[in-house]
C-alpha cells in the first residue's frame, strides 16, 4: 500500500537555509546539504528546496548546493522558486532535482506547464499554488502570496493538471504560520477535482494536525511543512510514529 | 566498471552519485563501442516510451546493448529503462520494445480503482521472492515509485510486486536481464542496497 509522505521544505537564500534552524548536534544548521542529510536520516520521504535568491550569482550557488545535496541524499528532491522557463527546468534537473515546482511562473505563462510536461514528463512537473479565501472564493496569489491574481483557484488547479502537471502543492495563505492545522476544506475541494497526488502545505503546528489531515482528507498524498521541523517543534521520527499509532500508513 | 547508458533521456545525476556512495565506479557511456568495457550495465530512462526507444536506437547504443546482453553481462533497467525491456508499449500509441522480457507496458488505470491518484507517486512496499537483486533487503521494505504505466502479462518474469489498488509489477528478471519500475537511486538505503547487490552480480 502506498504510504503518506512527510516533506520538509527548506527556503534557501544565497546558499543558506533561512528561517533560522535550531538543532542541537548539527555542526552547520544553515547549510542546506547538512540539513537535507539530517532530515533524510530522520525519515523525511522527500525534500523541497525553495530558492528565494534574487541575484544571478545566488542562482549559481543554489545549483552548486543542489549538486552537493544530490551526492549525499538519496530521496526525491523537488526544487521551486524562480522557475519561469524551460531553461530553468533544465538548470535544476541537470543538477540533481527530480521534480520542479512552478508557481508564479505558471501564472505569467501557463504554457510552461505543458511545455515542461512534454519535454520532461508529467511526473517531473509540480504545480504549486498559494491560495486564500477572498469574498467566499478560493483565489490564487502570485509572488509568494503578495499579489492577488483574481484567478479562481480550484479551476486554476484543474486546468493545470489538464495541461500536464503531475502533482499539486496546495499552500493555504490563510492557515500558513497560524499553526492551527491544515486548511482541510480547501484541500478537500482541490482533491475533488484532480486525480494526481495532492500535497498539503500551510498550517501544521503539531503532530495531531497531520493525523487530522490524513484522516479527514484521505485523498491527500503528503503533508509539507517548514519551520515546525526546523525548530524541532515536530520531529519527523516522532511524527511518523504517531501516524503509525493512528493507523495511517507511513514509511518507517 | 558499471556503465550507465546515456542516450539523452532523463536525469542521471543522482544515479551516478549513488554508485559513488556505495563505492563502485560508474561511468556514463555515450559511445556504443565503450559499452564493451563495462562489466555491468544500467539502462536508465524517464519520459515517454516511444521517444526513448527512438533515441536509444538513433544513438547506436541499442545495438551495442543487445550484443553485451547476449554475452551474459548483468543488465539493470530502471523505470522507463525497465519498460523498454518489454515487447511492446501502449503509452501514447503502440511501440515496439527490446523484447527481452515477455509482456507489454499498459496504463495503470487499466487495473487500479478509479479513485486512486495517477501517477503512482511515492514510497510503496515491495513484495518479492528471494533473489540475488534483493539479497540485502527484506520483504515490505519501501521504495520510491513514479509512474503511470506498468508491466503487464509478464508473469513468468515478475520477481517483485507492489500494491496500489492492484498488484503492480515492481521488478522483472529474464536471465541476466533485470528491471525495476521504482527508482533505487531515490529509495534511500534500501535502494542503495539493491544497487549494491546488482554491482556484485557475476555475468553468466
Amino acid at each position: 500500500m502506498i504510504t503518506k509522505r512527510i516533506i520538509p521544505c527548506l527556503d534557501v537564500k544565497d546558499g543558506r537555509v533561512v528561517k533560522g534552524v535550531k538543532f542541537q548536534g548539527l555542526s552547520d544548521v544553515s547549510s542546506p546539504v547538512t540539513l537535507a542529510d539530517f532530515y533524510s536520516r530522520c525519515g523525511a520521504d522527500e525534500l523541497v528546496f525553495y530558492d528565494i535568491t534574487a541575484s544571478a550569482e545566488g542562482r549559481g550557488i543554489f545549483t552548486d548546493i543542489l549538486r552537493e545535496t544530490a551526492k549525499t541524499v538519496f530521496i526525491p528532491l523537488t526544487v521551486g522558486g524562480g522557475i519561469n522557463t524551460l531553461a530553468d527546468f533544465e538548470r535544476v534537473l541537470g543538477s540533481g532535482a527530480d521534480k520542479v515546482s512552478v508557481n508564479s511562473g505558471a501564472i505569467r505563462n501557463p504554457n510552461i506547464i505543458e511545455e515542461a510536461a512534454k519535454r520532461y514528463g508529467s511526473q517531473c512537473v509540480v504545480l504549486s499554488a498559494d491560495i486564500s479565501l477572498v469574498d467566499g472564493k478560493y483565489t490564487v496569489f502570485a509572488r509568494g502570496g503578495r499579489e492577488n491574481t483574481g484567478i479562481e483557484a480550484i479551476e486554476w488547479i484543474r486546468a493545470g493538471v489538464e495541461r500536464g502537471a503531475g502533482e499539486i502543492v496546495v499552500n493555504s495563505i490563510d492557515t500558513d504560520g497560524v499553526k492551527r492545522g491544515f486548511d482541510l476544506d480547501m484541500l478537500a475541494a482541490v482533491c475533488d477535482v484532480v486525480n494526481v497526488p495532492v500535497i498539503a502545505s500551510g498550517g501544521a503546528g503539531k503532530k495531531e494536525d497531520f493525523i487530522d489531515l490524513f484522516r479527514k482528507v484521505p485523498d491527500i498524498s503528503a503533508g509539507l511543512a517548514a519551520s515546525i521541523f526546523h525548530f524541532g517543534e515536530v520531529e519527523i521520527a516522532n511524527l511518523k510514529k504517531a501516524l503509525v499509532d493512528a493507523g495511517i500508513n507511513v514509511r518507517v | 566498471m558499471i556503465g550507465i547508458v546515456d542516450y539523452g533521456v532523463g536525469n542521471i545525476f543522482s544515479l551516478c552519485s549513488s554508485f559513488d556512495k556505495i563505492g563502485f565506479h560508474a561511468e556514463l557511456i555515450r559511445e556504443p563501442e565503450k559499452l564493451g568495457l563495462c562489466e555491468r550495465i544500467i539502462l536508465p530512462g524517464v519520459g515517454a516510451f516511444g521517444d526513448a526507444r527512438a533515441k536509444l536506437r538513433a544513438s547506436g547504443m541499442e545495438e551495442a546493448l543487445m550484443s553485451e546482453i547476449e554475452k551474459g553481462k548483468p543488465m539493470l533497467g530502471i523505470c522507463l529503462g525497465m519498460q523498454l525491456l518489454f515487447e511492446k508499449s501502449y503509452e501514447f500509441g503502440e511501440y515496439e520494445g527490446l523484447g527481452l522480457v515477455k509482456g507489454s507496458i499498459r496504463p495503470i488505470t487499466d487495473v487500479i480503482p478509479s479513485d486512486y491518484a495517477v501517477p503512482h507517486i511515492g514510497w510503496n512496499a515491495l513484495d518479492f521472492c528471494e533473489n540475488e537483486l534483493f539479497k540485502y533487503i527484506k520483504k515490505g521494505d519501501f521504495v520510491y515509485f513514479v509512474h503511470s504505466f506498468y508491466g503487464a502479462d509478464c508473469d513468468e518474469s515478475v520477481i517483485a510486486t507492489t500494491e496500489y489498488g492492484a498488484r503492480l509489477t515492481a521488478a522483472v528478471r529474464s536471465g541476466n536481464v533485470w528491471g525495476v519500475q521504482f527508482h533505487p537511486e531515490k529509495s534511500g538505503d534500501v535502494g542503495l542496497n539493491i544497487l549494491r547487490a546488482f554491482c556484485e552480480m557475476k555475468g553468466e
